[in-house]
């Protein structure tokens, strides 16, 4: 069954006269990584802040599963089921793995603002938490401090997180930055665990990453869709060989 | 209310409007291009008085002692910049508040062991003594006109400067990306250190000018900062536009509203401010 | 609001060991110190719950507060105000009235304060502090500049606060109370979320926290706290005046939390004490000639500050970990 979770209506976002984002549609399905790609500036991390609720559209609608969530603050489209991840790590430094993802647990437990009991005690909080770490393959450096584990660890704990809130959707930017080829891989397996579960959107620079992944591709320049449809056809299309994909990548 | 009484209010209300916007331009400047929240800038206000009042007796010239505070007062900033404030652009707001809270407690006492802590007048110079009749029985200091017309003439100066030379552009270059500007050439030490004499020089003369009007006594920096910071607070930090719209908007109030609610008259900037925080919690004119 | 301080949550032993043998002395102090001496001990105290109250808001959850004070000072006046002239009011009722007081000034004042962020949050909490304070200052009605009397201690069926050993005493326990509490919430569900907040608001949103909901509580539970100490201070001094709710007042209160280390109430409790020792000592300077060296506090106490700020910003306990790190590196 194909459920459409997330559904962008012609998504615009002016900043005075420039048209960061032009009429953009996106649509995401459970169990289905659906990729953008585009040159820089095209207008993908406003798109992606748009859906998270970070920036409010000056026109356009966002449909997350029936609901209506234009407009809607980032907390409260996190609580209808929207997780993130940030293409500038964006994790808490000084806490641990574990805390790291523990926190972001707890967001969810009914019990997030009691003040005398211990937090580290609740366990349904513990077990989703376990639950994001083993499937972001952290469960070995659970106790160090985040600023302290490689980069590519970092990146793992930036999905670890937004996991652990239990999301339907996962909007992730640009996950692979900065790592090698080995880290790339594991995140690649990583994706592909975790894509039967969620309905995800991928803004990825990493062409190998992006065919080996993506069920469904859309391309962006300079704010507008250009080409949208299953990676193959998206790849021989004349359009985007000369704006983007000919210009000397695979 | 008469038309003369409300004339002659909104004149207060502009030149207070006015004296404030010296402060907070200067306030609202060093912030904005580089960091630095000052909670002693009110001392130099204090400074501003103080040097009026001695100078003035020394040299016999308000004139002359304007002047020569104004000098001061740039050598002064040039110093304090490149011995202390120079080091704490990059530092935690919090370390910022701190250093600055001690040298108020520096300057306060500073002030204490040079001038005492006795109240000082400074008198009107003679040529701006007369009064501009506006009835039978009220008319409006020509003083206080002056100061208007000083502030005017410094915002004026403040604004060309900024927009049309090319020192107002390096420090707009500065302002909008540190490292680009420095990569291009432009001395940004230099740049730092001009725009933070320009600050002090405002405040100080801002103190001077109003020297015959509110007196000279200690703890005067501190009244002036508050409402300074408010107005800060309602314009929008790093902005100068932001900065002389709010300063007047507080001085029409502040002036208005002792007359016409004195109960609530200290009250009610403050209460502006909370008004202007729910429907624009950055100021008004946010960069 | 720097990811470079880091913070000295977890206590270690040797501190733990220096907070039980000051707390023994503390205990007996009564018996082996002077009246004079224990009353200041006692004053030291409740600047420690003034302190306690302060490194919640801005050691756990990042929020610089300058206008701290004004809640210390609502609750010493709500005793004044309560205090009638000729006779003592029962403290049962009026320590809860008082410090409830303080919080719901902290949750209207919150409510429009902790909208703002960084510099703006500074700066709105310094103006709103300055209004309260010139509110009374004003005012007749509300005692002025003259301040007003509390003129009877507040009475306890239970004890006597006339009794300077029982007020001491009292003082010391609630010092210790405030402690444990804190102490507690730190780590419970809502302490770790306010560390997230001081350490990434941006991520705790983007998770799911409704921040400004967390930030405003804080904002309260550290305002009612903060009462408790000005209802204590009203008790002790019998007096009561707008400068404890001036902006000096906080900055006084920012600079005992930062002295001391921030996000784990034994540094604010340590800086209090150090803050206002050293504050006396300053004042109690001799006359050197014709210099009268107490007199000129504010200069000490001005280039006190500005020397932490510069040499030791992480304060006493940043200190002592730096130091003991550095031994463990020679010890390798």
């Amino acid at each position: 069954m194909n459920d459409v979770l997330l559904s962008a209506q012609r998504l615009t976002k002016r900043f005075g006269g420039l048209a960061a984002v032009n009429e953009v549609s996106v649509d995401l399905w459970r169990g289905r990584i659906h990729a953008v790609i585009g040159p820089n500036g095209a207008g993908k991390s406003t798109l992606t802040n748009l859906l998270s609720g970070d920036i409010a559209p000056t026109s356009g609608t966002i449909l997350l599963g029936e609901r209506d969530v234009t407009g809607w603050s980032p907390e409260r489209i996190s609580r209808a089921g929207l997780g993130r991840s940030y293409q500038k790590t964006n994790i808490f430094l000084p806490f641990t793995v574990w805390e790291n993802v523990r926190l972001a647990a707890q967001s969810r437990a009914p019990h997030a603002a009691r003040w005398l009991a211990r937090a580290d005690r609740f366990a349904a909080t513990n077990e989703h938490a376990s639950r994001a770490i083993e499937l972001a393959g952290l469960a070995g450096c659970k106790n160090r401090i985040a600023g302290t584990i490689s980069h590519g660890e970092q990146r793992q704990l930036e999905i670890a997180m937004s996991l652990a809130t239990a999301p339907q959707v996962l909007l992730l930017d640009e996950p692979l930055a900065g790592m090698g080829t080995a880290e790339a891989e594991r995140m690649v397996q990583l994706l592909l665990r975790i894509k039967p579960d969620h309905a995800i959107m991928l803004v990825e620079h990493d062409m190998d990453a992006v065919f080996a992944l993506a069920d469904h591709l859309t391309v962006m320049v300079n704010g507008q869709v250009i080409a949208s449809g299953a990676p193959a056809q998206v790849r021989a299309d004349a359009n985007v060989q000369s704006a983007y994909l000919g210009e000397g990548v695979q | 209310m008469d038309f003369a009484t409300f004339l002659i209010q909104l004149l207060n209300g502009v030149q207070y409007g006015l004296l404030l916007f010296m402060l907070a331009a200067g306030l609202t400047l060093i912030f904005g291009i580089m960091g630095v929240v000052n909670l002693a800038h009110g001392s130099f206000y204090m400074l501003g008085a103080y040097l009026a009042w001695s100078l003035s007796s020394l040299t016999g010239s308000f004139a002359l002692a304007i002047v020569l505070g104004a000098l001061l007062s740039v050598a002064f900033g040039l110093v304090l910049e490149r011995v202390l404030f120079r080091h704490f652009y990059d530092r935690d707001h919090l370390d910022q508040v701190l250093l600055t809270f001690g040298l108020i407690y520096i300057f306060e006492e500073t002030r204490s062991i040079l001038w005492g802590d006795d109240v000082h007048g400074v008198s009107v110079p003679e040529l701006l003594g007369a009064s501009i009749p506006l009835t039978d029985n009220l008319s409006y200091p020509v003083y206080r006109l002056f100061m208007s017309a000083v502030c005017v003439a410094l915002a004026l100066g403040l604004y060309l400067l900024i927009s049309k030379t090319r020192l107002g552009m390096k420090i707009r270059a500065g302002a909008f990306n540190r490292d680009m500007a420095e990569a291009l050439g432009v001395n940004i030490k230099l740049i730092h250190a001009v725009v933070f004499a320009i600050g002090v020089a405002l405040a100080t003369i801002a103190g001077m000018i109003a020297s015959p009007i509110s007196s000279v006594y200690p703890n005067m920096g501190s009244q002036v900062l508050i409402m300074c910071f408010v107005v800060v607070v309602i314009g929008g930090i790093g902005s100068v536009r932001g900065a002389l719209i709010a300063a007047l908007l507080v001085g029409l109030v502040d002036t208005f509203g002792k007359v016409l609610l004195p109960h609530l008259a200290g009250m009610l900037v403050y209460m502006l401010m909370a008004a202007v925080l729910l429907w624009k919690p950055e100021g008004l004119f946010r960069q | 609001m720097s990811a470079h301080r880091s913070h000295l949550e977890v206590l270690p032993r040797s501190l733990k060991v220096l907070l039980a043998a000051g707390l023994l002395l503390l205990v007996v102090f009564p018996f082996v110190g002077s009246d004079f001496y224990a009353q200041t001990i006692a004053r030291m105290m409740i600047l420690a719950i003034f302190a306690m109250s302060l490194d919640l808001l801005q050691g756990v959850t990042g929020l610089v507060s300058l206008g701290h004070a004004a809640f210390f000072g609502l609750a010493g006046y709500a005793l004044a105000f309560l205090t009638p002239a000729g006779e003592a009011v029962s403290l049962w009722w009026t320590l809860p009235t008082a410090m409830a007081a303080a919080g719901l000034a902290a949750l209207v004042i919150g409510f429009f304060v902790v909208r703002t962020h960084g510099i703006y949050f500074i700066m709105v909490t310094m103006a709103f502090a300055q209004m309260v304070f010139y509110l009374f200052f004003d005012n007749k009605v509300l005692g002025g500049s003259d301040g007003l009397y509390v003129n009877f201690k507040p009475a306890a069926v239970l004890f006597d606060f006339e009794d300077k050993r029982v007020f001491y005493y009292f003082t010391l326990a609630m010092m210790l109370l405030v402690y444990a509490f804190l102490r507690r919430l730190l780590w419970s569900p809502f302490g770790r979320t306010l560390a997230g907040i001081r350490v990434n608001e941006h991520r705790m949103r983007a998770m799911g926290f409704a921040t400004f909901r967390y930030k405003l509580a804080a904002f309260t539970l550290a305002g009612a706290l903060a009462g408790l100490a000005g209802y204590l201070w009203g008790a002790q001094t019998g007096f009561v005046n707008p400068e404890l709710m001036g902006f000096q007042m906080s900055a006084h209160a920012i600079m005992m939390v930062i002295l001391g280390g921030m996000g784990n109430f034994a540094g604010a409790i340590i800086g209090a004490f150090a803050f206002e020792y050293l504050l006396l000592w300053f004042k109690d300077l001799p006359t050197i000639g014709a210099v009268d060296l107490g007199k000129h506090w504010q200069l000490w106490m001005g280039l006190f500050i500005v020397g932490v700020v510069t040499f030791a910003p992480r304060g006493l306990l940043g200190v002592v970990e730096r130091w003991s790190r550095r031994k463990e590196l020679h010890d390798e």
